[in-house]
């Protein structure tokens, strides 16, 4: 099940939980706050979110992996309120059998989530401004 | 019928409300939504041509109906993890 947190994570639950004879390998991505982007300084990230269905769509997300791919667990977990630099935002745990399938799912599940999952972050730039991120050409 | 939309991040910050309201006719679709709240609330402007509308928790289109008394929300470009 994904959960949505206001405190630091944890990974090591996470990485336990996924650990089991039948998974011979375990992958854990975490998304940290950056100090660079473009140039620009970060102080800090702030994360909002429509807490119900982003809940919903990272279920669906879960549930999409592992009908794709073989996998023993598969966890998402992702920070909201301030997330300070060096800190984790997002934490994804996939374990399955073989490695490719952990390593693949890893990656569809953040790359499908930045499209899709109803968070937004806000920069904090070192030079006092503020502004929410929104890419252009988001999927319709 | 009087609706409820739901706003986030940078949409929130631009009508500096967490919600507005809009009044749509009856069986309404999203493109109609979308037309009435640039037309009352142009401070969205930027951002509306951009933003998706989820009905109920998913993800509606332009030709999807808005039924009556449904959870709206203003979807603007995502940009979690």
């Amino acid at each position: 099940m994904p959960e949505l947190t206001q405190q630091p994570l944890d990974t090591a639950p996470l990485l336990s939980s996924a650990q089991s004879p039948q998974a011979g390998a375990v992958v854990l991505f975490l998304g940290v706050t950056r100090q660079q982007t473009d140039g620009r300084e970060t102080i800090e990230l702030h994360y909002d979110a429509y807490e119900k269905m982003a809940i919903k769509e990272l279920t669906a997300l879960e549930t999409e992996a592992r009908q794709r791919w073989q996998l023993v667990e598969c966890t998402i977990v992702h920070r909201l309120g301030c997330v300070p630099l060096g800190e984790a935002s997002v934490a994804i745990v996939t374990a399955s059998p073989h490695r490719h399938a952990a390593f693949a799912a890893g990656e569809w599940l953040i790359d499908t989530l930045k499209e899709r999952v109803p968070i937004w972050k806000k920069e904090h730039w070192a030079d006092g401004t503020t502004e929410w991120v929104h890419p252009k050409g988001m999927k319709k | 019928m009087k609706a409820t939309v739901k706003l986030f991040a940078g949409a929130r910050e631009l009508a500096g409300q967490e919600q507005i309201e809009v009044e749509l006719p009856a069986e309404a679709t999203v493109a109609q939504l979308r037309a009435a709240l640039l037309a009352d609330y142009p401070a969205l402007g930027p951002l509306l041509p951009h933003a998706l509308f989820a009905i109920n928790g998913d993800y509606a289109t332009d030709q999807s109906d808005i039924p009556d008394s449904a959870e709206i929300a203003c979807i603007p470009p995502v940009s979690g993890g």
